[in-house]
């Protein structure tokens, strides 16, 4: 069923007992030409493009919990484009075009709204280095704004200028980025490959990956043995466990990440806001919480809750930039698993196993990425072929010299 | 939980005052092994669900670097002990 303002009209006459259910569950069958561990974002959508824009239909997605209970429903829904290196500017500018279509190409209302990201600087150094990655992000024909201190006092006014530490002197802008229905995303994307044949099957946890001759033929799962032509790991936090039931040994470290929602306020920040001060990021939902994170907790953990004196640092550095915000009640906080990596940028390759096929290493910048990652993925794996814009992204780039380190941190998980 | 790290050398301090270096189990290779080996010792992690070894720095204390062993999903801390100490009982 396509969802338009007629079908509204016609369920509400109909005391909207008649919608349907947005996929289907169905039982696994027995063999799948492509079995996709993970049902979250970059899964669900890379099962969306393999069957629709590659015809590889017959496409399982195992799910080990329900769908989107991992990181896609746990992120402050942020989508930009604003990155520096060659290697990494033009898949997120990919991902931001793909987010431009996505309502329209999914008939699936995912509230993509393009308010602007804006980030902070607080030094002459600051202001340099956002100037260098606008020219940057300009070179690969994506537009970028440097707002000085008097026009952003008009557009922003409540933040906190005069800091004696971190005094806000403007900030970089794209106007083009903004936020998304984080869960509306996984689900239109599970029901977009539900219509084209993909199975998507929840509460079905991988247990064992069984190899024959070098090759995958298929998982043990807790529904079963199945059977696949191609494997695709999606797994983001535990993607280290699924690649040791293959004997892969990865560049990650899992890194606890929380987030944060207050109570509801009236419309009062029409942008994401970024701290150049620290790493604090906030925004307005539709509904009127604040939704804001920033640092993980620095300590590797596969527990999706966070330590509360990060919490408090969080909290602390929001006040430092929006002063007005000590008086807003925090209603609710949660922690997601981070697939870290080496060089804070991902991995989408081919492994060394000839059709296992590796998707892993988003940090806590995976669902900005969700629709580019699952189209390079889904190219990946139906050709056998990197798409261009990731192909920057292997998996032998830490062996060969060529990491991807936005932050210039080093090979040093935590700091990314 | 991982909040509290008892610090052979000062006793039980927040975890606020410790830097994570990061995973301890890992031998630095001689100088002159192979390409590969560097790799993994620099880029490849066990990432282990459960139980792992940390190096902590005590940053904000005696400034040595411990060895936490604690558990990944549950933040239970089960010994530290100082990182020479720890190395000299590798060597052994």
């Amino acid at each position: 069923m396509r969802y338009s303002a007629f079908s509204i009209v016609r369920n509400a006459l109909s005391g909207n007992l008649n919608w349907k259910q947005q996929w289907r569950q169905p039982q696994p069958k027995s063999h799948y030409d492509v079995i996709i561990v993970g049902g979250g974002g970059h899964g669900l959508a890379t099962a969306y493009y393999l069957a629709k824009e590659f015809g590889v239909k017959n496409v399982a997605v195992l799910e080990k919990g329900y769908l989107g209970s991992g990181n896609v429903g746990r992120n402050t829904t942020i989508v930009r484009s604003n990155y520096m290196l060659p290697g990494n500017e033009p898949f997120y500018e990919f991902s931001m075009k793909l987010w431009e279509g996505l309502e329209q190409d999914l008939n699936y209302n995912v509230m993509l709204s393009q308010r602007g990201v804006i980030m902070l600087y607080h030094s002459d150094g600051q202001r340099d280095a956002y100037i260098r990655r606008g020219n940057a992000m300009w070179m690969e024909g994506v537009s970028a704004e440097l707002i000085e201190r008097e026009q952003l006092k008009k557009m922003i006014p409540f933040l906190n200028y005069d800091h004696a530490r971190y005094p806000i002197l403007g900030g970089l802008l794209q106007r083009r980025a903004g936020t998304a229905r984080h869960d509306a995303v996984a689900w239109g994307y599970a029901r977009g490959a539900d219509q084209h044949g993909v199975d998507i099957i929840e509460h079905c946890e991988v247990t064992g990956i069984r190899r024959e001759n070098g090759v995958v033929t298929g998982v043990e799962t807790s529904k079963g043995f199945i059977g696949c032509g191609k494997l695709a790991l999606a797994a983001a936090g535990n993607s280290s466990q699924v690649g040791e039931m293959a004997d892969l040994k990865l560049p990650l470290e899992s890194h606890v990440l929380q987030a944060f929602v207050t109570e509801g306020l009236k419309p009062c920040i029409d942008h994401v806001i970024v701290y150049g001060g620290g790493h604090f990021y906030i925004s307005q939902s539709d509904k009127g919480g604040l939704v804001f994170g920033a640092e993980i907790d620095g300590y590797s953990s596969y527990a999706q809750r966070g330590n509360l004196a990060t919490a408090e640092h969080v909290m602390e550095e929001g006040v430092s930039m929006i002063p007005g915000l000590s008086r807003v009640r925090v209603l609710r906080a949660w922690g997601g698993v981070m697939d870290m990596s080496m060089d804070g940028s991902p991995i989408i390759d081919r492994t060394s196993i000839d059709n296992l096929y590796l998707n892993c290493g988003w940090c806590y910048g995976g669902f900005k990425a969700t629709p580019a990652s699952g189209y390079c993925f889904a190219h990946l794996i139906a050709r056998n072929d990197t798409h261009p814009v990731a192909r920057a992204l292997r998996l032998d780039r830490f062996a060969r010299g060529y990491a991807v380190d936005e932050a210039g941190a080093g090979p040093q998980p935590n700091l990314h | 939980m991982a909040s509290l790290i008892t610090c052979p050398h000062c006793g039980v301090r927040p975890k606020e005052e410790f830097a994570v270096r990061g995973d301890a189990s890992l031998i630095r290779p001689a100088s002159s092994a192979s390409d590969a080996a560097w790799h993994d010792y620099v880029y490849v992690r066990v990432n282990p669900r459960g139980r792992t070894l940390e190096h902590w720095h005590h940053v904000a204390g005696c400034r040595r670097f411990l060895v936490v062993e604690r558990d990944t999903v549950t933040h239970e801390v089960y010994s530290v002990v100082d990182g020479a100490a720890a190395a000299r009982e590798v060597r052994r």
